[in-house]
């Protein structure tokens, strides 16, 4: 039998993600022994024109281009996980989403009018279909052998959709918020990084996106009454999940009183 | 003569997305540029009006594969900015983590984005099959690269550890201890992985370069030094930015850069050897005198045996921090706010990496400029390409097809940081 052929794609991202496979350096050549790597420019020359069984997409759609691209891609993929904040909610980038975006070409570039960019950073999913998302910037590498081999052996991947605090509370990790008075945003951040900030005594920045069913804002509330100002706090939630809904909501409210912007 | 032309769709085994045209006149090459696709990001905008502590975590955005080299370099220029010094354990500390981003770096590059060409595979895993001693060999190199980062920092890509005024906490000495068998290990294959890169076919091509790197009093260097060139360039770092100009060329997402009054210069581990071998570990100098590299060396293919000798560097440097380190007292110093600019070099894997802030009296961003490597040696690699037309034209087209890839992998080019699909187009132009 065929071995199932694996793609990997990349949209506007910072290559991390799908570096993380080249990272999984005791499972890298196991891997390559069970799929066909049949497009991952990364990491081989070699092209296979598809169709594909798994395709890992990272980045963000930012060019008229991309929009045509995804599409292809999606047509030829039986199977589409996003990999990473970019991909799945337009990643840090997405904050021109929010900004002016002809002022902020201008100011790194002399001549915008040679380059063909979109005013927003967005989700593959705004796009397309996708059949899994994968959070994290970047992702967890276990997360994703867990998802390529959940979907060779077609399972449900076993990823969870809770908060990062329930993995602070299983690892034993002392609370920074209680502990400290750290801004965290652990309980409405989506787990898989292990809750690795709190073990490093400095609160979640949300890396991951929003958890399932977040309530973001009794905890703006809480970090304000801490001390935390308004605007530290609508910054915490527009960083790398900027364009995710709850994080919208967050830093909305936050900025809901028009006080010391900083 | 007929007109004949390749194209590649997409030039592989890079960070990121680019193209290249090359118009080929008999021998001449007429016409070659790079161009990076990557589509623009806009750090430098995005940035504006955000804490000034955000900075290493936003920066290290540009670039998955050298996240440590943003951090460190934002780090430094903010402080610089706020008229802080981080110094003793906490500077080892940070001298330990670009250790560990130089070793996963290096390593990635040299077995298994670049060895396939110099062997004539489509990738690593190719070449797994006939040399899986060497490529199991590396991947535990790297992997010890990356341990480093993941103790120091959280994690390989993105560590989370790392805070302008040192870190958020410091290591337990028993957390890096546990390196040290792995370390150890990992040097003995080093020095093997780079016996065997010296037995690769290097094209023999040099070319008359001006080298740019930082150059420190006692070290070999990471994240201190003055700016000094092989043609005599000799000045404070945080003047960087002054010495160079950035512009825009038509075909590039990446600003090109040169050196004002002389032009294209490169910078990454050639120059950086070149300009320091005197300060590397007698280990590191034994390593490059086996394998017959000195700093006469202008051959950009023999840039590989450069990230080897670094490579056992890094892994002498880190074994030798880890056996000295006590925890400090603090992980970071304090910082006070204020209005100020702040400006720092330091050596990214891939060469000397820029940032240059300017804060608010709050310590906003008000203005970000931050200048790749790749950017600063795009217009040097297409000066590569031009000077191979004779090389190229003796060649089949296939054959001068991957030979001109091959030349653009030499630098190990991050087009994810200056600005990635490198499609590449060999035009052959008739004669008339």
């Amino acid at each position: 039998m065929a071995k199932p052929k694996l793609a990997v794609w990349k949209f506007s991202s910072c290559d991390g993600c799908q570096l993380s496979l080249l990272d999984c350096e005791d499972e890298l050549l196991a891997v390559a022994d069970a799929v066909d790597i049949a497009y991952f420019p990364e990491a081989t020359s070699h092209v296979d024109p598809g169709p594909y069984d798994l395709s890992l997409v990272e980045g963000s759609i930012t060019t008229p281009h991309d929009v045509e691209r995804i599409a292809d891609i999606r047509a030829r993929s039986t199977t589409l996980v996003t990999i990473g904040a970019c991909a799945t909610t337009g990643g840090i980038q997405a904050l021109r989403n929010f900004g002016d975006h002809p002022a902020m070409m201008a100011m790194v570039y002399a001549r915008p009018d040679y380059l063909a960019t979109l005013a927003t950073s967005t989700a593959i999913a705004t796009h397309v279909k996708v059949d899994f998302e994968l959070r994290g910037c970047p992702i967890d590498k276990r997360q994703l052998l867990e998802v390529v081999s959940a979907y060779l052996h077609r399972r449900k991947p076993n990823v969870q959709r809770h908060a990062t605090c329930i993995e602070c509370k299983m690892r034993g990790t002392v609370c920074v918020v209680v502990a400290h008075g750290q801004p965290c945003l652990g309980p409405v951040t989506h787990a898989g990084c292990g809750a690795l900030c709190p073990s490093f005594l400095r609160g979640c920045f949300g890396c991951f996106g929003p958890s399932d069913a977040p309530r973001v804002e009794p905890l703006v509330d809480r970090l304000i009454a801490l001390g935390a100002s308004r605007g530290e706090v609508q910054r915490l939630f527009s960083t790398f999940n900027v364009a995710a809904p709850a994080f919208r909501d967050g830093a909305a409210h936050a900025a809901a009183d028009k006080g010391d912007p900083r | 003569m007929t007109v004949r032309t390749i194209e590649v769709d997409v030039l592989a085994r890079v960070e990121g997305e680019g193209a290249l045209t090359l118009v080929l006149d008999g021998e001449t090459v007429v016409e070659a540029k790079l161009k990076l696709f990557e589509p623009p990001r806009l750090f430098e905008a995005l940035i504006r009006g955000r804490a000034c502590t955000e900075a290493p975590d936003i920066t290290a955005r540009i670039c998955g594969i050298c996240p440590v080299a943003y951090e460190m370099s934002s780090c430094h220029a903010i402080e610089d900015a706020l008229g802080v010094t981080v110094g003793g354990t906490l500077r080892e500390l940070r001298r330990l983590l670009y250790c560990g981003e130089w070793i996963e770096s290096h390593v990635l590059h040299m077995v298994m984005l670049h060895a396939p060409d110099f062997l004539g595979y489509p990738d690593a895993i190719a070449l797994a099959k006939d040399h899986p001693e060497r490529v199991r060999g590396a991947l535990g190199l790297k992997k010890a690269g990356n341990a480093i980062v993941a103790a120091l920092g959280g994690r390989e890509i993105h560590p989370v550890n790392i805070k302008v005024g040192g870190f958020y906490r410091a290591p337990r000495r028993a957390e890096l201890d546990a390196l040290l068998p792995e370390l150890r290990a990992a040097r003995d294959e080093a020095e093997q992985t780079l016996d065997w890169c010296a037995t690769f076919p290097f094209p023999s091509f040099a070319r008359d370069y001006e080298l740019v790197s930082l150059r420190h009093p006692s070290e070999y260097p990471m994240n201190e030094g003055r700016v000094v060139s092989t043609k005599g360039l000799d000045i404070d770092a945080r003047e960087l930015g002054e010495h160079v100009t950035e512009y825009q060329v038509p075909y590039s997402t990446a600003l090109h850069a040169g050196i004002v009054g002389r032009g294209a210069y490169q910078c990454g581990p050639l120059a950086r050897f070149v300009q320091n071998a005197d300060r590397l570990t007698p280990r590191a100098q034994a390593a490059a005198e086996r394998v017959g590299l000195d700093p006469s060396c202008r051959n950009p293919y023999r840039m590989l045996l450069a990230r080897g000798v670094e490579t056992i560097y890094a892994l002498d440097e880190a074994i030798r921090i880890i056996e000295a380190y006590v925890p400090p007292a603090e992980a970071s110093v304090p910082l006070v706010m204020r209005a100020g600019v702040g400006r720092a070099v330091t050596e990214a894997p891939r060469g000397i990496l820029y940032h240059r802030y300017v804060l608010d009296d709050a310590g906003l961003v008000q203005h970000a400029q931050i200048m790749p490597p790749t950017s600063q040696n795009q217009r040097g690699i297409e000066d590569d390409l031009l000077a191979m037309g004779p090389m190229l034209a003796a060649l089949p087209l296939d054959q001068a097809t991957r030979r001109a890839e091959h030349a653009i992998r030499n630098y190990d080019p991050c087009i994810s940081c200056s600005t990635h699909f490198l499609k590449l187009r060999l035009e052959h132009k008739a004669r008339p």
